[in-house]
């Protein structure tokens, strides 16, 4: 990145410069990204709408990437400009991969992306905000860690669940009540969905589970045998259970009172 | 003032070549190989931080003999090409030849400006396909030429004696160990015709594998499973096997 900014400084998502803008600019926004660690690893997963305004701009986004072997990244806002920061990040990974030989912490890669986030402070201050949230596999310390990030770039360690984009309040909400330390990974996967059904439910800019187009959440698990996305089939068996279950219960499992 | 004494240009190119092929014969030889699932690289290196092969991209893998400085500002030169070229289009955009083109004019320049030495290094720069056909093998001499080279490469010191060892035995669809075992027969053979022992620790090996799952083919074989590969018979290490061993011996 250092390389680029000196060599062909145009392509670098921060160094653009901005007409003048009056009022906000209409662009697809990502929405709802939550992530919960259990232990062994971390799971990472996004609902898939985009929406723009009122609109729902489109229905069967990805907004969850991996950056490397062992790290993913979740966008919420402007999909365009985290789309594009995704990019350049997975890119920056790769190359210090291979240039040096050996793999960055992921503490390194945290920083990296909270630099990332604050170069795109200027755009944010007009509307276009991009808020990752950023999960992996520590292989030193061998365990799943989540980072979540302000606007400004600040960034900080969560532990346990996190969640981010316009349906984190109520994805959050349902994580406090569902998560347990002693998760396996199938439960991690299920608590993710619930999570998102919920902030579907009370958010009109996230998208529940579409059974009608087949359009399921993005699951996504890393562990120390490296990242892996849940296949179609896989995400449509959660979605379907954890439906299933809803139309018996719509407010979902009941957390108990004491 | 003095005037300089006069070289004609044939001689001053001749002495520049004899310089940067004496420095490259210094080197110990690096093979490589094209296999059935894809193409594998191996050299003798004593050192474990000092690389000679290395990955540049998705398919693209990258062999250098002769100076180590030299090589390693060719291999990240390479690197931030295929990078760029990435990012700027898309992955599929870089390809083998272009690296090779790119290589070429930069060794080219260097070999034939006076104020600069000719660099020391013989490359190759090799891309896996989706079929052996497919398989793209390239040798960069110092002199910036390119040669387009098909079924196994050697470069570095003793690489004409090697290079005709390996056509004679070389075959397309050898499995990984039957390609690793004749790559360290023809490299353990001395100018002298006498053979010696090279031990696995000392090897350098790696594979551009074309059946590995990840979008990055290159993978480094060492340790346990390099030393599995080279003590089984040729017909026992199938390629499903060296393709299990490789999801648990991920050592990127």
């Amino acid at each position: 990145m250092d390389f680029l900014s000196e060599h062909q400084p145009e392509i670098l998502p921060g160094n653009r410069q901005l007409p003048p803008t009056k009022g906000v600019i209409e662009a697809p926004h990502g929405t709802t990204i939550v992530a919960v660690t259990f232990p062994g690893g971390v799971v990472l997963a996004g609902d898939r709408r985009a929406t723009m305004g009122n609109v729902i701009a489109q229905r069967d986004i990805e907004k969850v990437f991996p950056a490397d072997e062992y790290s993913a990244v979740g966008i919420a806002g402007t999909a365009g400009l985290a789309v594009e920061m995704v990019k350049l990040f997975q890119l920056e990974l790769e190359h210090f991969e291979k240039v040096e030989g050996a793999q960055l912490s992921l503490e390194g890669k945290a920083n990296r992306l909270s630099t990332m986030i604050r170069s795109n402070l200027g755009m944010a201050m007009q509307g276009l905000a991009v808020v990752p949230l950023f999960a992996g596999y520590d292989v030193d310390r061998e365990k799943g860690r989540i980072f979540s990030y302000d606007v400004t770039g600040g960034r900080s360690e969560e532990q346990g669940y996190a969640a981010t984009g316009s349906g984190a309040i109520f994805a959050r909400g349902a994580m406090k009540k569902l998560f347990r330390d002693d998760l396996s990974e199938s439960e991690a996967t299920t608590l993710v969905v619930q999570a998102l059904y919920d902030a579907a439910d009370d958010d009109s800019a996230t998208g529940g589970p579409d059974v009608a187009r087949r359009i399921y959440p993005i699951v996504t698990v890393i562990t120390e045998d490296g990242f892996r996305r849940l296949s179609e089939g896989e995400a449509s068996d959660i979605a379907r259970s954890v439906l299933e279950r809803r139309l018996e219960q719509p407010d979902g499992p009941r957390a108990a009172l004491l | 003032m003095s005037t300089p004494f006069y070289v004609s240009p044939q001689q001053q190119m001749a002495d520049r070549a004899e310089y940067a092929r004496k420095g490259i014969a210094r080197g110990r030889s690096l093979v490589v190989l094209q296999y059935a699932d894809g193409i594998v690289f191996v050299g003798e290196n004593p050192s474990r931080a000092l690389h000679k092969f290395s990955e540049i991209y998705d398919r693209i893998g990258f062999a250098a003999a002769g100076k180590y400085n030299e090589y390693e500002n060719l291999r990240i030169g390479g690197v931030r090409y295929a990078d760029l070229r990435g990012y700027t289009y898309d992955r599929d955009d870089v390809t083998a030849r272009g690296l090779a083109n790119v290589y070429a004019q930069t060794l080219g320049t260097i070999f034939s400006s006076v104020g600069e030495k000719p660099y020391e290094v013989e490359l190759v720069v090799a891309e896996v396909g989706e079929t052996t056909e497919q398989d793209q093998i390239y040798r960069l001499p110092h002199d910036g030429s390119i040669v387009d080279e098909h079924g196994s490469v050697a470069v570095g010191g003793n690489a004409e004696q090697i290079s005709s060892y390996l056509d004679q035995r070389h075959r397309d669809d050898m499995t990984l160990a039957e390609a690793l075992k004749l790559a360290v027969q023809s490299l353990s053979r001395d100018t002298n015709g006498s053979e010696r022992e090279i031990p696995a620790e000392r090897l350098e090996v790696a594979v551009l594998d074309r059946t590995r799952p990840q979008k990055r083919k290159f993978k480094r074989i060492s340790g346990r499973q390099l030393s599995r590969l080279l003590g089984s018979d040729g017909a026992g290490a199938s390629a499903s096997e060296s393709e299990s061993e490789s999801e648990s011996g991920d050592d990127e």
